[in-house]
């Protein structure tokens, strides 16, 4: 999708004043946070697993040259091959190739953020090529034709009626709005998908780790989509960014315990499937052709500089599910395929600085999403390091900047500071004292909009003090 | 511990109010001077101090935020404690300005010095000073909040609610999700006031639901936030700063936002 990341604004506020998304986002933190915390409690270690799972990462993006030749070396060996997708043009080009190459009509597709992030649907719907979305999430929001707004929950937004809607009007034709029960849609979503399943000639998914000593893709699902996608279709095609890869199938263990929990608050997600080349002659399922698509998008360029922490993401979203940011918003109003904090690092990084103007700045920095996240990403430090660019690049806001400026220079001049600060707070003392708050004031109106002021108590504490201190030694 | 005040103190203590506490609420710097003195330290206000270039730092400003920085370090030095009622600037400060200063090797160096010498207050009260709380008397219910600085970046959270257990006739009373964010956020709370709304109301919500007659905490950002949000809803929930509990003078000051009719 097109990045609607400069809207932030405009968007966030509608979806604060969206009584159906609001009602969809309550029960985000409620599932996702306690389910999370039951199990990481009891883990015996899981402090020191993070810190495994941010070794382990730190250590193959320092040697991701080595690592992601010998997967492709593996994939090779194993009759799979790998392509090299330096941007998003080049990602679409080589996957409608493929499906060109073997004619294919229809496509059915696991989850993909990274198929997401270089909008690989509106590639193959140009090229002529139906695509349906297997993940129930995905599907749903297929039919919305509406982005995800969460990258484990796709469709976390869209409550039980929208869904009822949604599928009365695209499976009968309907508009009975009589709501549905869950085992129901479900069980209608299935069936559809099943004939599709049978009919695709390619299927494609993404990883959520390649393994480089194997040559192995893991992919992870709670509906088994993921297995149908793959396993039925002549053609698997597998697309993933870079930084997916991992030395050995050990390190995928890890990485594996560390998603599950942090995701969906589970030991290991229901559908566990390893993937090594395509069907060999002894196997009696699985497809002729297997390809792996290996996206940059940005992704060396973020290796040399100071936001490779962020490389580390293993797509959780734990750090969305702990933002209260998020919690209050929803992930549509930050405009492109990743939401939350990590989209907040990521947007800017992919899609540019200056088109994501709000994304680091929309963000309280209070810390949440770092103590939860897997491989342990400063993900407020980077927020704040990109707020930096911002400023050396001349992006912040002039108001911002010469307000900085002048309370720098008072800041820096205590004694200047020390006689402003008595005149101010006296004025407003002597207003505010008997209320003791103000409901409306000039100049403050962003805090006032939705709370009080609180009034200063009177002199300042620095003159206060140095009273008194002339009064006891007197 | 009166006895101690009277002989040798512990040691000489830099109170750094914080520019909230500055500006808007002294008796916070009071209290927090006072609970200082009360456990035996010579407490001093460094004239020099203004803020701890936060909002510079977090909008980004490296260069007025290494400034102010280098200006706490200079006004700081020489005292054996430099003690901050707020998390947020005291992390700054321990967390930060290291961080801030790495490329300038003595002035790193000094800011690596500075930060092993700064406590948030009730950190410092509970593991330095070793203070128990006594003699204080408050009837009612209370409940706390979590400011995320403090309990991110420092690691605060049994410590004050140590502390309160001394105070006689309080109950404390934990709310819901008391780890999440008020919605404060410095700049945050100006630059998007409507999200930040719905972040503090959320607090509100949790808070009225303890029932508790007064919130705390530790952090005068969060508590204008809190107190500014349950004001605006006419809830008769009080706010004070943790300091004016501990050091009794909660009760003879008005809570925040209040008035003195």
């Amino acid at each position: 999708m097109e990045s609607r990341a400069h809207l932030f604004k405009p968007s966030a506020r509608e979806a604060l004043d969206n009584p159906d998304l609001q009602q969809a986002l309550r029960r985000v933190q409620a599932g996702f946070v306690g389910k999370r915390k039951a199990l990481v409690d009891q883990f015996p270690d899981f402090e020191g697993l993070r810190d495994r799972g941010r070794a382990i990462k730190d250590h193959t993006l320092a040697h991701l040259d080595v690592y992601l030749e010998q997967f492709e070396a593996r994939v090779t060996e194993a009759g799979g091959q790998v392509h090299w997708a330096e941007t998003q043009q080049e990602a679409q080009q080589i996957v409608v190739d493929i499906c060109r190459q073997v004619s294919a009509r229809m496509v059915t597709k696991g989850k993909t953020m990274a198929g997401e992030e270089v909008q690989l649907n509106e590639a193959l719907d140009a090229a002529g090529v139906e695509t349906v979305e297997t993940d129930l999430g995905e599907y749903i929001i297929q039919l919305a034709k509406e982005p995800p707004s969460h990258i484990i929950a796709p469709a976390i937004h869209k409550t039980r009626q929208q869904i009822t809607d949604l599928f009365n009007e695209h499976h009968h034709g309907t508009f009975n709005d009589t709501l549905r029960e869950v085992p129901d849609l479900v069980n209608e979503a299935r069936g559809i998908l099943r004939e599709k399943f049978l009919s695709a000639d390619v299927g494609i998914t993404g990883a959520n780790c390649l393994v480089a000593e194997t040559g192995s893709m893991f992919l992870v699902t709670n509906e088994g989509n993921g297995d149908l996608t793959h396993s039925l279709p002549r053609v698997h095609v597998a697309i993933a960014g870079i930084e997916k890869l991992v030395p050995t199938l050990d390190d995928a263990s890890t990485v594996l315990r560390l998603l599950a929990r942090s995701a969906t608050g589970q030991e290991m997600t229901a559908y566990t499937t390893m993937v090594t080349g395509p069907r060999r002659e002894a196997d009696t399922d699985g497809p002729d052709a297997f390809h792996v698509v290996l996206i940059d998008n940005g992704r060396t360029r973020m290796l040399g500089g100071r936001f490779r922490e962020m490389l580390r993401c293993i797509r959780c979203g734990a750090c969305m599910n702990h933002c209260p940011v998020y919690a209050a918003i929803g992930g549509h109003a930050y405009g492109w395929v990743y939401p939350g904090p990590m989209g907040s690092v990521l947007t800017p990084m992919i899609v540019g600085l200056d088109k994501t103007r709000d994304l680091p700045n929309a963000c309280t920095l209070n810390g949440r999403c770092q103590s939860v996240c897997p491989v342990r990403i400063p993900l407020p430090d980077l927020l704040r390091d990109l707020r930096e660019a911002q400023y050396d690049e001349n992006l912040t806001g002039k108001p911002t900047r010469y307000g900085l400026g002048i309370w720098a220079w008072f800041a820096l001049r205590p004694r200047l500071y020390a006689a402003l600060a008595r005149v101010g707070v006296g004025l407003l003392g002597r207003l505010g004292r008997r209320r003791g708050r103000f409901r409306r004031l000039p100049l403050a109106s962003a805090w006032t909009a939705g709370r009080d002021l609180p009034a200063p108590q009177g002199p300042t504490f620095q003159a206060a003090w140095r009273n008194r201190r002339r009064e006891e030694s007197r | 511990m009166n006895e101690q005040t009277l002989t040798q103190p512990r040691g000489t203590v830099a109170l750094f109010a914080t520019c909230l506490v500055d500006l808007f609420r002294p008796s916070v710097g009071f209290a927090s001077a006072q609970l200082l003195e009360q456990a035996g330290y010579a407490v001093d206000v460094p004239e020099a101090q203004t803020c701890c270039g936060q909002p510079a730092y977090n909008s980004g400003d490296r260069k007025h935020a290494k400034a102010i920085a280098k200006q706490v370090i200079e006004s700081f030095r020489g005292y054996d404690y430099v003690v901050v009622p707020s998390g947020s600037c005291g992390g700054t400060i321990t967390t930060h300005y290291p961080d801030l200063l790495r490329d300038e090797a003595s002035w790193a160096q000094a800011a690596r010095e500075l930060a092993g010498r700064t406590w948030e207050l009730t950190r410092f009260l509970v593991e330095v000073a070793h203070v128990e709380i006594s003699g204080v008397q408050l009837d009612g219910v209370t409940t706390y909040h979590d400011s995320c600085a403090g309990l991110r970046e420092l690691g605060i959270r049994t410590q004050p609610r140590q502390l309160l257990a001394g105070v006689e006739g309080l109950e404390l009373r934990e709310m819901a999700d008391t780890d999440v964010c008020c919605g404060f956020g410095g700049t945050f709370c100006v630059k998007y006031p409507e999200i930040s709304e719905r972040l503090v109301s959320d607090k509100v919500s949790n808070i009225e639901a303890t029932r508790a007659d007064l919130v705390l905490a530790g952090d005068l950002g969060c508590l204008f936030n809190i107190a500014g949000r349950l004001k605006r809803m006419d809830k008769p929930v009080r706010a004070y700063h943790i300091a004016e509990v501990l050091a009794g003078t909660a009760r003879t000051v008005t809570a925040i936002g209040e008035g003195e009719a």
